[in-house]
């Protein structure tokens, strides 16, 4: 076992969620999960982490807030989606203004659903982030190591290809009875 | 300070303060976690953190500031054997200075806000606890007519008994020293959060393997100066010493655990006020109070 997994430093970013999983993730960190136990810090720092937790369903304004975290921390690194809205964009997956997921702005290692997550489900989804940690790690020392590339979604307006479509069939059919 | 003591304070200081001040980062949390009603990580926490560190993807801002930390490092072991080879403490005083000018200079050279605010911070620290230190000097002198630090293995008695109000204004820079809230204003450990992570955001990897190795080695040292003031010509000293130690250590950890970080201000303030006080007072008993 490297010491890799056994030191996880964790960044915590806030991507449009309601607060709920936010205070979810803070609860791991006090004397009741104590996640300090598994050598787990809560850094303020992108540089020193290890672990990003990423809670909310992303939206244009904190997308690129979202990729600049991703791409400050180096390698090897692990990205956990809190939440179901961080999973897939959750009870504001219609939103027009959210792009519904993390993995939609950056590629996401572990999902950890629930609304609001579990602080269980947080250290499960950590626990099983670190073993997706060490081979990265592994990776990296054999000189292995493929950069993930961000996601080509881009803009919320992706996230509509199906209205488009739909009103673009709609547009089409009035335009063939005209 | 002979060549002989040079050399083995070298492979002594060397070797053994980063397993102690290691063990003692560990001890450290694990006893803070414990204060508050937590289990705290393992012992050897800290060793994992910096393995952790080492195996990072080598990437920096700039190609300088790892060399800054690094002669920062050196210097800080080089000061550390200087104190425990029985040489001047002057020296020691200065060359530890200098390991934290190149500290501060390794934030500044990132360029970097945040960095940048941590190394304000750190300079503000270094200015408050300075007065202090080099008066613990001048007091050293006062009493024992050398700068040497083994000239207190010729006394009687502990260094303690002619200047318990210097010992005092020691053990408040230490916090500063130590990096122990309320005085962590540049850069704290365990989880404390702070603007980004104080003068250390900028480093990341390596780079930050080699401050917290340089942690573990001033910790010791900082113990050192401490043992300073208890120790005397006597086989008696060392479990006096050693209980000293964990004595004061511990009283730092409560200290960190029950204070909140307080403004520069009241830092400089506060640390220029005991330092005169505490020195003037303990001269003046030194010198109605033979
Ligand atoms: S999953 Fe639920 S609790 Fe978490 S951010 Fe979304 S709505 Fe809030």
């Amino acid at each position: 076992m490297s010491s890799t997994i056994k030191s996880p430093w964790l960044i915590h970013y806030d991507a449009s969620s309601c607060n709920g999983c936010d205070i979810e993730v803070l609860a791991c960190l006090t004397p009741m999960y104590d996640v300090e136990r598994f050598g787990i810090i809560n850094t303020g720092n992108p540089k020193h982490a290890d672990v990003l937790l990423v809670t909310g369903s992303v939206n244009e304004r904190n997308i690129n807030v979202v990729q600049q975290i991703y791409g400050q921390m180096l390698e090897p690194k692990v990205v956990i989606a809190c939440g179901i809205c961080a999973c897939t964009g959750g009870i504001f997956k219609e939103c027009y203004n959210t792009l519904g997921g993390i993995d939609k702005a950056i590629p996401v290692d572990v999902y950890a659903p629930g609304c609001a997550v579990r602080p269980e489900a947080i250290i499960d989804a950590v626990v099983t982030g670190l073993g997706v940690l060490e081979q990265k790690r592994a990776a990296l020392a054999a000189g292995s190591l493929v950069e993930q590339t961000l996601p080509d979604c881009v803009t919320a307006a992706d996230k509509f290809v199906d209205g488009q479509t739909i009103r673009d069939e709609a547009l089409a059919k009035t335009q063939a009875q005209a | 300070m002979t060549l002989l003591s040079f050399a083995l304070s070298l492979v002594g200081f060397g070797i053994l303060a980063p397993v102690l001040g290691c063990l003692l980062a560990g001890i450290d949390r694990k006893v803070t976690a414990r204060m508050q009603g937590r289990v705290g990580p393992p012992l050897l926490q800290p060793y994992y953190d910096v393995r952790k560190l080492l195996a990072k993807e080598d990437v920096s801002v700039n190609s300088y500031q790892g060399f800054y930390v690094g002669i920062s490092l050196v210097l800080a072991i080089l000061s550390g054997v200087f104190f425990f080879a029985g040489g001047n403490f002057l020296l020691v005083i200065f060359v530890l200075t200098l390991s934290s000018l190149f500290f501060i200079i390794a934030a500044f050279s990132t360029r970097s806000p945040y960095a940048e605010i941590g190394a304000e911070r750190e300079i503000m620290q270094v200015m408050s606890y300075e007065p202090m230190v080099i008066l613990i000097t001048v007091t050293f002198y006062l009493v024992l007519g050398s700068f040497d630090t083994f000239a207190v293995l010729e006394q009687s008695e502990p260094l303690l008994l002619s200047l318990p109000l210097v010992f005092f204004g020691l053990l408040f820079i230490l916090t500063i020293k130590l990096r122990k809230s309320p005085f962590d204003l540049s850069y704290s450990h365990h989880a404390h959060q702070e603007l980004v992570k104080g003068i250390s955001t900028e480093m990341s990897g390596r780079t930050l393997a080699k401050v917290e190795i340089m942690h573990w080695y001033e910790n010791i040292l900082f113990l050192g100066w401490v043992a300073l003031f208890l120790v005397w010509g006597s086989w008696w000293a060392i479990p006096a010493v050693i209980g000293g130690v964990i004595l004061v250590y511990f009283l730092e950890i409560l200290i960190d655990n029950n204070f909140a970080r307080v403004k520069w201000q009241a830092m400089l303030a506060s640390s220029w006020a005991v330092a005169l006080v505490c020195t003037v007072l303990n001269i003046a008993l030194l010198v109605w109070i033979p």
